[in-house]
């Protein structure tokens, strides 16, 4: 477990709040995350994820509590704490006029790293072909490989990727998860942020949903789905004439409505789904069929942004 | 110092791409070319030489051009990368903020030493070499390179505190060229309507002397103007130059104060800037 010094965390904050100009944007945020773990932010626009990470990264102070990073406050952080750390901003931006190649090893030149590391992170990136050519002709998931290399430039124990998919098409988006997993089966910590539930399913060992500046629930997705308690949608088809006689068993278990003379539609929570299912196979004959819908990420991702109460 | 040197290199290397350093190179080479062959024309009376001649001329010139290059080297600087995007990516890298503007004021020197060195500098020896012109007054022409440097050290310092300061590169282009306006036109226009409005000499030509040393590129005249006595002559500034009683160093002295006043003033702003 966590030794004297928080070794095996890499990202603490406490109780911190952000204001710009009067307004606050982050509040009261408290996040923990443990080494190795990819961590993803889910939160809308201006939900406060940028500014979070702006935080993290030492970019920006907060106005009130505290932030560590690799043990570290990143504000005041040594050379060789940053070293440790990739970031890839939000719609990255690089010098027009340079070549891939040259913008990756000034990168690289910046952060210690030896040059002829370059080639190797530009294949593994997809790069290679286009490493001669200027920046500027590069395409916007180019664009998006090319930051993605140089924050995995010096093999970083922590990267930061803000919002590393936006703008890409399913095909390049599902190749950079790829890329970023493989990253963290070598033990890198990783915090993303993303608008979708959808995209990361798979992709994050816990998640963060942001609003308004307030991290309104953190865990396993499995966790958040038990934490929304959005219904189950089951939809079953009935033999003939057995429909009253089913909808009368059923009724109690949840909210049900018939389809048309030969469906049923019943909506029942995950704590009465076991039930449900025993009574329907008590049924017999009677059930032709079943359909069990679960409820869809971005029902849950709704749930949270429309219900979930600031702490 | 390792990160300064990468980017003063990456800066440097910008100003090769994009053509900066060719373009200040034949701008400075040409007009110093030009001046110093039409110089010998003037000099044939006086007891100067050419390179003497053309310090005056090539004075006179820089004065307006070396400010101008500089304040475009220098205007984009820092609001042109938070504006692309460049600048927050830069500073989560192993960098200081100081260093940052470290960085690329070396790099932006090192274009205008190579402009001035290979301009002025070749045009000088071109003349020397192939016009048949003597090499009298040299160390005159390499003191009018030197603080021309300097001059452009002041306006890149100057620029840099006026991008820190806006938050558009429209705004900083704007704001550059009222500088330049102001210290390089429009305050000796107003020394020069003072001394005509004062017919009864109430301004003495202390406080007017003075008042010179408020504007770098007057500070700028003086030095090359008054440092060497055939200079002075050619110019006919000899008695202005006795009279004004200001020594090298406290010249000299004041052009350094001009680069590092707006300089630390740039690295301390920038540095309590929030991202």
């Amino acid at each position: 477990m966590a030794e004297a010094g928080g070794t095996q965390t890499a990202i603490e904050l406490a109780g911190v709040s952000k204001h710009y100009a009067g307004k606050a944007v982050v509040r009261g945020v408290d996040l923990s995350v443990r080494r190795g773990e990819r961590m993803v932010l889910i939160g809308h626009n201006g939900a406060g994820k940028t500014t979070l990470m702006k935080l993290m990264l030492g970019l920006t102070h907060p106005s009130r509590g505290s932030v560590r990073v690799l043990d570290a406050d990143p504000a005041t952080a040594a050379a060789a704490q940053r070293r440790a750390i990739g970031y890839l901003p939000e719609s990255v931006a690089f010098h027009g006029a340079m070549k891939g190649r040259e913008v990756l090893a000034f990168y690289a030149r910046l952060k210690g790293v030896p040059v002829r590391e370059c080639a190797g992170i530009l294949e593994r990136v997809g790069l290679e072909q286009a490493a001669g050519r200027r920046v500027s002709t590069y395409s916007k998931g180019m664009r998006q490989r090319l930051g993605l290399a140089q924050a995995m430039l010096g093999q970083p124990r922590l990267l930061f990727l803000d919002e590393p998919t936006s703008g890409l098409d399913p095909t390049l988006r599902r190749q950079f998860y790829d890329l970023i997993d493989s990253l963290s089966l070598s033990g890198t910590t990783s915090l993303t942020s993303s608008h979708s539930l959808n995209e990361v399913e798979g992709r994050a060992d816990r998640i963060a949903i942001m609003k308004n500046g307030v991290i309104v629930a953190c865990g396993t997705l499995s966790a958040l789905m038990r934490q929304a308690g959005l219904p189950i949608m089951v939809r079953l088809r009935i033999a003939d004439g057995h429909t009253a006689r089913v909808a009368e068993q059923l009724a109690p278990l949840g909210e049900l409505r018939r389809v048309n003379d030969h469906g049923v539609e019943l909506s029942c929570l995950g704590t009465t789904k076991m039930i449900l299912f025993r009574r329907i196979s008590e049924l017999g004959e009677a059930v032709e069929d079943m359909d069990v819908m679960p409820p869809r990420l971005d029902d849950i991702y709704n749930h949270y942004m429309e219900n979930a109460q600031p702490q | 110092m390792r990160a300064i040197a990468i980017l003063a290199a990456n800066e440097f290397l910008d100003g090769l791409r994009n053509r900066w350093v060719a373009a200040a190179i034949v701008l400075l080479g040409a007009t110093a070319l030009a001046l110093l062959l039409v110089g010998s024309a003037p000099a044939g009376a006086t007891r100067a030489s050419a390179l003497d001649v053309s310090v005056v001329s090539l004075t006179s010139l820089s004065v307006y051009l070396l400010p101008l290059i500089a304040l475009l080297l220098a205007f984009d600087a820092l609001v042109g990368e938070f504006e692309r995007g460049t600048m927050l990516l830069l500073l989560t890298y192993p960098v200081a903020r100081w260093q940052v503007v470290a960085g690329k004021f070396c790099g932006h020197m090192l274009i205008l030493f190579t402009a001035v060195l290979v301009g002025y500098g070749g045009a000088a020896l071109g003349t020397v070499l192939f016009a048949g012109q003597g090499v009298l007054g040299w160390q005159a022409y390499l003191t009018m390179m030197g603080s021309s440097l300097l001059l452009g050290a002041v306006f890149v310092a100057l620029g840099y505190l006026v991008s820190v300061l806006v938050r558009e590169r429209s705004t900083a282009a704007g704001a550059a060229i009222v500088l330049w306006l102001i210290f390089v036109v429009l305050y000796d226009l107003g020394l020069l309507g003072l001394l005509l409005a004062d017919h009864e000499q109430r301004i003495g030509q202390g406080l007017f002397s003075i008042l010179m040393l408020f504007s770098p590129s007057d500070t700028y005249r003086l030095l090359n103007l008054t440092a060497f006595e055939a200079v002075s002559q050619a110019a006919g500034l000899a008695g202005v130059a006795a009279r004004a009683g200001f020594g090298i160093p406290l010249l000299l002295g004041l052009m350094f104060l001009w680069v590092l006043a707006p300089l630390g003033a740039t690295m301390a702003i920038f540095h309590r800037r929030e991202l």
